[in-house]
């Protein structure tokens, strides 16, 4: 790992100050993927801004129709959090079955979706939920956030302060884990919002997705049987030693009935 | 060089560091307890988990920085007056290590699973060590060392 200054700084306004004079700044949260790639010297950053010290990033808010997460959340709080658990069980679930516990103790919600990381698993969360990504710029609709393989519509410099989910009528997120990795080979979250039935799918592509047949199939109904003559094109999805196109275009599938059936029932 | 200041095993310890260092390399190459020990680069083995404020990291994947302040403990800090920690006999008593690579990590991730969940199943156990690889032992014994471990700290 290369050398570089380090900064604690304590509010956004002064984290986003020295990112902005940095020549070449990092933001960084739990470290669970900024430190194996600084270790690793696929990056070397001039300059690192520990947000650990900032509390506005920090919390949970919990309101009658939704949940707010502060983006520098430890997953392991999220996964704990009965208020979270309460209103949307399938987002404090989702969190508890990220990586391993040690890595649930120190990563966080805003490295995740900063990081998008095609076999994460919130970005599935924000996608399939329709949350809105809060920054000290602007709000973000989860639909113009994702934008590519490790690419968000974040500018340069800009940070992420926390992340709104309305509270969906019925949510399940199911996952196929990698064995070695414990990443998302295939996770899908179906939910049921007020803007209709959503299903979001990490893992299969480049980047999480909509997967607008589901979605069309699971409108009359969340249940399995509602999926029985849909189906998921194979086309651009992700080929690797773990699974091929077609084996995972299969497993969404799957994925999205198991999720609907749970939410549903 | 940035200086650090943290609790070691109920010890203060400060030091200047680059800001590079990792905790795990604070903890080896500074302070001389080697019982935490390195089997990876990947972030993946657990091999080198220790308690920051009561919660197991992975020392390797976290900067001296960032535990600034902190109490931390390694696997020295767990036996008491020449008495080995519960889980530690445990450990020893259902032959729950073969080379003892992976032990420390072991230990530690499975003290702070007991301290949250006094009375852990077997499946529980299971999947609360995903983050620590043992190419030894099959994880059967681990398994079992872990469950009378947690009888023996009370649960
Ligand atoms: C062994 C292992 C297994 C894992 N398994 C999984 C898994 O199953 N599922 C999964 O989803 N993830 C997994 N992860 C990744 C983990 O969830 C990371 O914690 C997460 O991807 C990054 O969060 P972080 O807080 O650690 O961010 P960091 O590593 O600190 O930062 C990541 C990136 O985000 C940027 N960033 C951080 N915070 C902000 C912010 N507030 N605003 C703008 N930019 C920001 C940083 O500059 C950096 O570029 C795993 C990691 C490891 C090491
Ligand atoms: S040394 Fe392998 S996880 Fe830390
Ligand atoms: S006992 Fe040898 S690695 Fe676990």
């Amino acid at each position: 790992m290369h050398d570089f200054q380090y900064h604690k700084p304590g509010s956004v306004a002064d984290a986003a100050a020295a990112a902005a004079g940095a020549e070449d700044g990092s933001f960084l949260a739990g470290g669970q993927t900024l430190i194996p790639t600084l270790k690793q010297r696929l990056a070397a950053p001039s300059d690192l801004v520990d947000l650990s010290g900032v509390s506005e990033l920090q919390g949970i808010t919990v309101s009658g129709d939704s949940v707010t997460i502060g983006a520098m959340t430890r997953h392991a709080d999220v996964a704990a959090s009965g208020d979270v658990a309460a209103a949307i069980l399938a987002l404090a679930a989702l969190a508890g079955g990220i990586g391993d516990p040690q890595v649930r103790n120190r990563g966080t919600i805003g490295g995740s979706i900063a990081n998008n990381d095609p076999a994460a698993d919130y970005p599935a969360a924000v996608l399939g939920l329709n949350a809105t990504v809060n920054t000290n710029k602007r709000s973000i609709a989860a639909d113009d956030f994702f934008t590519g393989m490790f690419e968000t519509a974040l500018e340069e410099g800009e940070l992420i302060t926390s992340v709104s989910f309305p509270v969906p009528e019925a949510a399940n997120y199911q996952k196929f884990h990698n064995p070695a990795s414990r990443y998302a080979l295939v996770g899908v979250m179906v939910a049921k919002t007020g803007g209709g039935v959503r299903v979001a799918v990490t893992g299969a592509g480049p980047c999480v997705f909509r997967a607008s047949s589901l979605e069309q199939a699971l409108a009359g109904g969340l249940s399995s049987s509602a999926l029985d003559g849909a189906s998921v094109s194979a086309d651009g999805l992700n080929s690797d030693i773990h699974a091929t196109p077609e084996y995972r275009a299969h497993l969404v599938k799957v994925m999205a009935g198991r999720a609907a059936d749970a939410a549903g029932g | 060089m940035p200086t650090v200041s943290m609790s070691v095993n109920g010890k203060q310890y400060s030091g200047e560091v680059e800001a590079r260092t990792l905790l795990s390399q604070f903890i080896r190459d500074q302070l001389g307890l080697t019982g935490t020990h390195i089997g990876c680069d990947t972030s993946q083995c657990g091999a080198c988990v220790v308690h920051v404020d009561g919660r197991s990291v992975k020392s390797c994947t976290t900067l001296a920085l960032q535990a600034d302040g902190a109490d931390v403990t390694t696997i020295e800090g767990l036996a008491k007056d020449g008495q080995l920690h519960p889980m530690q006999e445990a450990f020893r008593e259902n032959h729950g290590l073969q080379c003892g690579f992976c032990t420390p990590g072991m230990v530690m991730s499975a003290v702070d699973l007991v301290n949250n969940n006094p009375n852990p199943s077997e499946e529980t156990i299971r999947e609360n060590l995903d983050g620590n690889i043992c190419r030894c032992t099959g994880y059967h014994n681990i398994v079992k060392a872990v469950k009378a471990g947690a009888q023996g700290m009370g649960g």
